[in-house]
């Protein structure tokens, strides 16, 4: 292959994924981020045009009242907040819930391992709003959990398990736990079995061995785990929308009320450019941790 | 520490084959053996990380049969070193203490003793991935020892260096031994690691412990061809018993080799039992074993008549020659067509090997070099 060709190929190769990040992605984010700065008008489309005229000059119109309005309204901040509870709280629970399971696959033997896999991956093959909305089917007042409660005699009345904190914690965890153990069974399948004998050797119950070698090893994989699921979590919609609370919204929910039904298209970008930001530590955290992971020795 | 008829099967492979053997205190002990022997399994039951199938482990008389690993008084030293890599050398040495619960005090002046003993002090803070592999090995043995086990295993402790490490190592060793006192038991492949550093070792083979000895015994008197063959070079030859004559002298017809006359070396009765067998009936098969820095080359020579001398003596053509510096390995083609290996000190001052190739010499042996072997 002469030069000139295998250059070119190489470009072209590097090049259309970038073309596509580009166009698909970076411009409607720089779409977005120029939205979180103009006015609402009552137009179609409903946001003032970025460039006024003045004096025959043309001037960017940059407005930052729609990042002070988030501020001031109280009702932003409180769904921010509320946003990273859950998200942390599932992640959490997703942590205790995955670990044991991860750390189970990877001690099964290969044929095992395999299936066992394929049975964590086998939910992404169905539609995720159908699974979600499965779980209305199980926890409304005449559904499957509160039919054995009563059945067992254990309450007398219903349990109201829709439209609450625990119902979105049920959710996110069904949805995301897969996030969490694939990337913690990566780690601690990597883990040599010698270490364990050698402080089996040394004096340490299995207790102990597991605390003191398999622990913090598999930190590394605890942090991607608990990245993967705590980002995408913050934004979450489908589920607070299907089995969360009326009286308090997720920050995803906010931003699609202020789009679609306030039309209020500059400040449901502020929204998504904040929710951004409060991201960007972890995000940043996420891409060292994979870093550090490719160049570690071994 | 005592091993009875032990055996470990996995499922229908047997790996180790009801091995007895005893292990006195203080000495060094190495099993020796080739890949699939079953050594390092037999290791590991020491351990306590493989239960026998049949057969018991006694430590000064304590049946070990249940106890786990963690409650030995037994501490291994493994192959790839199995340092904790998220820990420095400090909290790996200090590791075993932890688990017995010592006070902190205790544990750092134990280990800073541990640590100078294996002159790894200045490297206390550093993480394993931070060290060499000589180091890495150290620390390994540090870690081990700290815990004053009464048993110390150490599998292929020697693999993983290069040569002149390796020998450093082997001296190391054996003085850390000799200071501390323990029993060490090693695993090993390399028969010279296992000469140099044992006070007696164990050839396994296919799960069976073929012979025990010390290094010398093993060498000089093998029990069997296969021992013979795998430790060091030997020339093995088929024969027939012609007669014994008296107590100390065998007379073999060899095919390849002519007549020989054996006889035992004049050191008491019970080393002339060993290096012939007691009774071999005129007429048996059996094996002759050289070594080749026991057969000397002369110039070809002829007797007076013309005819060669024949007892214990063969006339040959050199093949090959491999100068070693402190030796040449000459390769020796003998009338039969087979290759004798002959080893000579490069002796005198000349450059290069001693004998040239293609010269024609006699291959002669002092009558109590050979071992006659009857299986």
């Amino acid at each position: 292959m002469t030069p000139f060709a295998d250059r070119t190929g190489r470009r072209l190769i590097a090049g259309l994924p970038t073309i596509w990040l580009v166009a698909l992605f970076l411009i409607p984010f720089l779409i977005v981020l120029k939205l979180s700065f103009s006015e609402m008008r009552l137009a179609i489309p409903p946001y003032a045009p970025f460039i006024e005229w003045r004096h025959g000059w043309p001037v960017p119109a940059l407005h930052l009242s729609n990042y002070a309005f988030l501020f001031t309204d109280p009702l932003y901040v409180r769904s921010y907040l509320y946003s990273l509870r859950v998200a942390a709280v599932s992640t959490a629970i997703c942590l205790a819930v995955g670990y044991p399971m991860a750390y189970a696959i990877a001690r099964a033997s290969p044929a095992w391992r395999t299936a066992l896999l394929m049975l964590v991956m086998l939910p992404f093959w169905t539609s995720f709003l159908l699974r979600v909305y499965a779980w209305i089917g199980l926890l409304q007042n005449d559904g499957l959990v509160n039919h054995v409660l009563l059945a067992l005699g254990l309450v007398h009345r219903p349990v109201r398990l829709l439209q609450t904190d625990f119902a979105v914690y049920i959710g996110i965890v069904y949805a995301y736990l897969p996030f969490m153990i694939l990337p913690l069974y990566a780690n601690l399948e990597k883990h040599d079995p010698e270490l364990l004998e050698a402080a089996a050797d040394l004096g340490a119950r299995p207790f102990r061995r597991f605390l003191r070698i398999t622990l913090p090893l598999s930190l590394p994989g605890i942090a991607a785990g608990a990245l993967l699921v705590f980002i995408p979590a913050v934004g979450e919609y489908i589920v607070p929308s299907l089995l969360g609370r009326t009286d308090q919204l997720m920050i995803g929910r906010v931003l699609s009320d202020e789009f679609f039904e306030n039309r209020d298209w500059p400040v449901a970008s502020a929204v998504a450019i904040l929710m951004l930001l409060l991201l960007v530590v972890p995000i940043l955290l996420l891409q060292r941790l994979e870093r550090r992971a490719l160049e570690a020795p071994k | 520490m005592r091993v009875e008829r032990v055996t470990k099967r996995f499922g229908e492979f047997v790996a180790v084959d009801e091995v007895t053997l005893e292990i006195e205190r203080g000495e060094i002990f190495c099993l020796l053996g080739g890949s699939g022997s079953g050594k390092t399994t037999l290791l590991r039951m020491l351990a306590g990380f493989e239960r026998p199938t049949s057969g018991a482990v006694y430590i000064d008389g304590q049946d070990m049969s249940s106890v786990p690993p963690y409650a030995r008084p037994v501490n291994m030293m493994f192959q790839s070193y199995a340092l904790f890599p998220h820990m420095s050398v400090e909290r790996n040495v200090a590791f075993g203490l932890e688990q017995e619960r010592l006070a902190r005090a205790e544990i750092r002046d134990r280990v800073a003793e541990m640590l100078e003993l294996v002159k790894m002090t200045p490297y206390a803070a550093r993480k394993p991935h931070q060290l060499s592999g000589g180091q890495r090995q150290r620390v390994a043995l540090a870690r081990a020892l700290v815990k004053r086990p009464k048993l110390l295993l150490l599998d292929e402790p020697l693999a993983a260096l290069d040569r002149k490490l390796r020998e450093y190592t082997q001296f190391e060793l054996l003085a850390i031994q000799q200071r501390l006192g323990i029993t060490f038991v090693v695993v090993t492949h390399d028969q010279q690691e296992a000469m140099t550093i044992s006070s007696r070792m164990g050839v396994m083979s296919q799960g069976k412990i073929v012979q025990i000895g010390t290094p010398a015994e093993i060498y000089e008197r093998p029990a069997t061809r296969l021992v013979a063959d795998f430790i060091g070079n030997v020339n093995l030859f088929e024969g027939r018993v012609v007669e014994s004559v008296a107590r100390g002298n065998i007379r073999i017809a060899c095919q390849e080799i002519g007549e020989i006359e054996v006889s035992s070396r004049e050191e008491g009765p019970e080393q002339a039992s060993r290096a012939l067998p007691l009774e071999v009936q005129p007429g048996a098969t059996v094996w002759v074993a050289i070594r080749p820095e026991k057969i000397e080359l002369s110039p070809a020579r002829e007797a007076p008549g013309g005819a060669t001398p024949a007892t214990n003596c063969v006339p040959g053509r050199v093949r090959e020659v491999g100068y070693r510096g402190e030796v040449s390995v000459l390769l020796v083609q003998i009338p039969s067509g087979r290759l004798v290996r002959v080893t000579c000190p490069n002796v005198g001052g000349g450059v290069g090997p001693r004998v040239a190739r293609d010269a024609a010499v006699s291959l002669l042996w002092h009558p109590t070099s050979p071992v006659v072997l009857t299986r």
